[in-house]
C-alpha cells in the first residue's frame, strides 16, 4: 500500500514538472492574489475585473510577445499567511508574474516571500508587482530587487496632500482616523509631521486608530470627530472602512471637509451624495476619469460599457502595459530580464504626461491629481456610481515635484 | 463631553439591544439543547439577506415579516431532520454540526449575493433625522430599531413569563430531563424554540442590515461577540442576556471614545525604555483595546464566576 503511494506520488510530481512549462509556454499568467472574499472582497472584485480588461486589451493587439496575457485569480482573504499560500500555489503552477495591491501587510509579506524564493530557485525568478499598496517602507528599508510599485507611496502622497492643504486657510482642526495597520500608521505619521512642517497654526484634535476591515458602525468614531470641534478630518481608509465611516457621518449630519486617498472607491461615491457633501471630499490620485485626456476617456467609455464600475486603477493600466513595453524592449519574457528593462523606464502615463520608474528603489513617479466630488460641469463628463456627481480636478502635482528621497539599498542578483 | 455622552449611550444601547434579539435565542438554544449553536449568527446573516431580497420585491415592511419567518422555518428544519439525529452521536458532534453549518450558510449566501456588500437601504418611511441633538442628527431609522428590540423584548417576557407554554420553557431551562418525564413533547419544544431563537436573530438581521453593511462575512463579524454575551450574561438566563448585551453595547461604545492610555495616566515613558516593546503597550489607548475588551471581559467572567451575571447553573 506504502508502495504504490509513493509511486503515485512520484508519478504525479514527475508529470507535474513536465506538464506546467508546456502549459506556461502558451500564455502569459500574471497571478492575481487580492481579497475575492471578507471584507476587502468588494475592493478586491473590481481590481480582478480591471486586470482582466486589461489582459484583454492586451491580447487584442496580439498578447505580450505574442503571447496570450492570463489573469489567475488567488483569494487571499487580506490575509498575509494565507497571500503566501495562493503565491506558492501560483508559483507551482507556473506562475513568474504576481500582481498584488490591498493592504501593505500583505505586500511587505509577498515582497519577502518572492526575494527569499528568488535567492533560493536562481533561474526560475519570480517578479511581483505591486498596483496599490503603499507603506512607503516597501521601496526604502525593505526594498526589493523582484517588487515594483505602481502607486505613489503614502509618503509621496501625504506631501503632495499637505501641500495643497497649506494653501487652505480655512483648515484649523484636523482630525486624523485611519485603519489600525502599516499603511494606517504610515498615514497618521506622515500628517503629523508633515503638518507640522507646513502649517505650525493647525492643531491635530484626533489621532485615532481603528480595527482593520471590520467595524460595522462607525457612529461611536463620528461622534467623537464631532465632539472634538474638528473642521477636517485625514484618511487613508478604503474599502468598507471609508464607504462606512462616510454613512455614519452622513447619518450623524456630520459636515467638515474630507482629505482621503481612496474616496473613489466601491461604495465611496455613494456614501458622498447621501451624506450631500458637494465638492468637500477630496481625493489624491494618479488620475481620474475627468481628466482632459482623450485617450484615457476613450479607455473609460470602454470600461464602463463593459462593467459597471469606472477606472479606479489608472496604476494598473501603467503596470500591464509597462510590462508589455519591458517584454518588447527585453525581447523576452523572462523575469530577470523584464526586471531590468523595467529599471529607470520612462513611460507616457494613462492619463497623460511622463513618469518613470525609479532605478533605485522600483517606485514609479507620475503626475498627481487633488480632485473633489460633487457636482458636474460641462467639463466632467463622467459621474461615479450613477450618482450625477463626478470628480473635479484641483491641483495637479507634476511628476518632478512628486519625487522624495529614498533609503533603499538595493541588492541586485 | 456631555455631547459625546448622550451620543455615546444611544449608541451604545441600540447596539447593546441588537445583541440581545441575538443573544435571546442563543442563550434559550444553549440552555435547553445544551449545544452552543455556532450558525446563530449566520441566521442572522440570513435574515439581513432575506431582508434584502424581498424588500426589493415586496417592499421593506412586508420583508420584516416574512424573512424572520423564512429563517425560523429554515431554522426549526434544522433541528427537526439535522440537529436531531447528530444529537444521538453527544455534543461534540452537535457543536461541529452547527460549526460546519455556519459556512455551508456563508457559501451559499455567497453564491446567490456574492461575496460584495449588497445595496440594501433604509426605506424612504424612515430616512430622515429623528431628532438633532448638540446638532448631531439621530437618524429615524435606530430610533425605529431601538423601538423593534424594546417591542421583542417586551414580547418574550410575557411570553415566557404568562404563557403555558413559556412556563414549560422556563421549566426545561433549568431541568431538561424533568420536563421530558413530565410527558411534554420535549422534541417539538427544542423545535419551536430553536424555530423561535432563529428567526429573532433574523429580525435583528432585517433591522440591521440596511444601518450597517450586508455582506456574507457578517454573521463572523459577529458571531464570536454573541458567545461573550451569552456567558457574560449566564447561561439560560434572559434578564443576564439582557444586561450582558447592554454591559457590551455601552463598554465598546464608550471604550472607542475614551483617549485615555497609561503614558496619559502616568506620563510619558523615560528615554530608556522609549524604543522597546514595553512602549507599544503603554502608549496604547483605550480605544485602540475597545474591541478586545468584550472578550477579556469573557476570560474574566469564566474565571472567577463561571456561572455568569446572573446565571444559576455552571456552564
Amino acid at each position: 500500500m506504502r508502495k504504490t503511494l509513493a509511486m503515485t506520488v512520484l508519478a504525479l510530481s514527475v508529470l507535474g514538472t513536465t506538464a506546467m512549462p508546456a502549459a506556461a509556454e502558451e500564455t502569459v499568467k500574471i497571478g492575481y492574489i487580492d481579497p475575492l472574499s471578507g471584507g476587502g472582497a468588494s475592493v478586491g472584485e473590481v481590481g480582478l475585473k480591471t486586470f482582466q480588461f486589461l489582459a484583454d486589451e492586451l491580447n487584442a493587439k496580439g498578447g505580450i510577445q505574442g503571447r496570450k496575457v492570463e489573469i489567475v485569480p488567488l483569494d487571499n482573504k487580506t490575509n498575509p499567511q494565507e497571500s503566501l499560500i495562493q503565491a506558492q500555489k501560483a508559483i507551482d503552477a507556473g506562475i513568474r508574474f504576481l500582481t498584488q495591491g490591498n493592504g501593505s501587510a500583505v505586500a511587505s509579506a509577498l515582497s519577502d516571500f518572492v526575494t527569499k524564493y528568488n535567492e533560493r530557485n536562481p533561474g526560475k525568478e519570480v517578479l511581483y508587482f505591486n498596483y496599490a499598496a503603499v507603506d512607503p517602507v516597501l521601496t526604502n528599508a525593505k526594498c526589493s530587487f523582484w517588487h515594483f510599485r505602481w502607486d505613489a507611496n503614502s509618503d509621496i502622497k501625504m506631501e503632495a496632500l499637505t501641500n495643497y492643504m497649506k494653501t487652505v486657510p480655512s483648515i484649523k482642526n484636523v482630525y486624523l482616523i485611519n485603519q489600525d495597520y502599516s499603511f494606517g500608521e504610515a498615514v497618521r505619521s506622515a500628517a503629523r509631521t508633515m503638518l507640522a512642517a507646513k502649517r505650525p497654526d493647525i492643531k491635530i484634535v484626533g489621532d485615532e486608530l481603528h480595527p482593520l476591515l471590520k467595524i460595522t458602525d462607525f457612529s461611536p468614531y463620528i461622534a467623537k470627530i464631532k465632539a472634538s470641534g474638528a473642521d477636517t478630518v485625514i484618511t487613508g481608509n478604503w474599502g468598507q472602512d471609508f464607504a462606512l465611516l462616510l454613512k455614519a457621518a452622513a447619518d450623524a449630519g456630520l459636515k467638515v471637509n474630507w482629505y482621503t486617498y481612496y474616496a473613489g472607491g466601491t461604495g465611496g461615491p455613494t456614501a458622498i451624495k447621501q451624506a450631500n457633501l458637494d465638492h468637500q471630499v477630496f481625493q489624491i490620485t494618479e488620475g481620474i476619469a475627468n481628466i482632459d485626456n482623450p485617450s484615457s476617456q476613450e479607455f473609460e467609455k470602454a470600461l464602463r460599457a463593459k462593467y459597471d464600475f469606472s477606472l479606479f486603477y489608472p496604476r494598473a493600466v501603467n503596470e500591464m502595459r509597462m510590462l508589455a513595453a519591458a517584454a518588447d524592449k527585453a525581447k523576452s519574457l523572462d523575469p530577470v530580464k523584464v526586471a531590468d528593462a523595467l529599471e529607470g523606464m520612462e513611460f507616457d502615463v494613462f492619463d497623460g504626461g511622463k513618469g518613470f520608474m525609479r532605478k533605485d528603489d522600483h517606485q514609479f513617479f507620475q503626475p498627481i491629481y487633488i480632485s473633489s466630488f460633487g457636482d458636474r460641469t460641462a467639463k466632467e463628463p463622467f459621474d461615479e456610481e450613477k450618482t450625477g456627481w463626478g470628480w473635479k480636478v484641483v491641483a495637479k502635482v507634476d511628476t518632478p515635484s512628486t519625487v522624495l528621497p529614498t533609503t533603499c539599498k538595493m541588492e541586485r542578483p | 463631553m456631555l455631547e459625546l455622552i448622550v451620543i455615546s449611550t444611544l449608541n451604545g444601547v441600540l447596539f447593546g439591544m441588537l445583541l440581545f434579539l441575538m443573544a435571546s435565542g442563543l442563550t434559550v438554544i444553549f440552555s435547553m439543547l445544551g449545544v452552543l449553536n455556532f450558525a446563530h449568527a449566520s441566521f442572522y446573516m440570513l435574515g439581513a439577506f432575506f431582508g434584502f431580497q424581498i424588500s426589493r420585491w415586496f417592499g421593506f415592511w412586508p420583508a420584516l415579516l416574512i424573512a424572520p419567518l423564512l429563517a425560523g422555518a429554515i431554522g426549526a428544519g434544522v433541528e427537526r431532520y439535522g440537529l436531531r439525529r447528530v444529537h444521538r452521536n453527544g455534543h461534540v458532534a452537535e457543536l461541529l454540526f452547527t460549526f460546519g453549518l455556519a459556512f455551508v450558510i456563508e457559501e451559499v449566501v455567497q453564491i446567490i449575493w456574492g461575496r460584495s456588500p449588497v445595496d440594501y437601504r433604509v426605506p424612504a418611511l424612515l430616512d430622515f433625522p429623528a431628532f438633532t441633538i448638540f446638532s448631531t442628527n439621530y437618524p429615524a431609522y435606530k430610533m425605529f430599531m431601538l423601538l423593534v428590540s424594546i417591542v421583542i423584548f417586551i414580547g418574550l417576557l410575557l411570553v415566557l413569563k404568562k404563557t403555558r407554554i413559556g412556563l414549560i420553557v422556563q421549566a426545561a431551562l433549568t431541568h431538561p430531563h424533568m420536563v421530558g418525564h413530565l410527558g411534554h413533547n420535549v422534541g417539538r419544544i427544542f423545535m419551536l424554540v430553536f424555530g423561535v431563537g432563529t428567526a429573532l436573530a433574523a429580525v435583528a438581521g432585517v433591522i440591521a442590515g440596511p444601518a450597517l453593511v450586508t455582506q456574507s462575512n457578517m454573521a463572523e463579524l459577529l458571531g464570536p461577540i454573541l458567545f461573550v454575551v451569552v456567558v457574560v450574561g449566564g447561561l439560560g438566563s434572559l434578564p443576564g442576556a439582557f444586561i450582558a448585551s447592554l454591559l457590551i453595547g455601552l463598554v465598546q461604545t464608550f471604550a472607542v471614545s475614551i483617549n485615555g492610555s497609561l503614558s496619559g495616566a502616568f506620563g510619558p515613558l523615560s528615554a530608556a525604555y522609549a524604543s522597546t516593546w514595553l512602549a507599544d503597550i503603554w502608549d496604547v489607548t483605550i480605544a485602540q483595546i475597545a474591541p478586545i475588551i468584550p472578550y477579556m471581559m469573557l476570560v474574566l467572567v469564566l474565571i472567577f464566576r463561571p456561572m455568569g451575571l446572573l446565571g444559576t447553573r455552571d456552564t
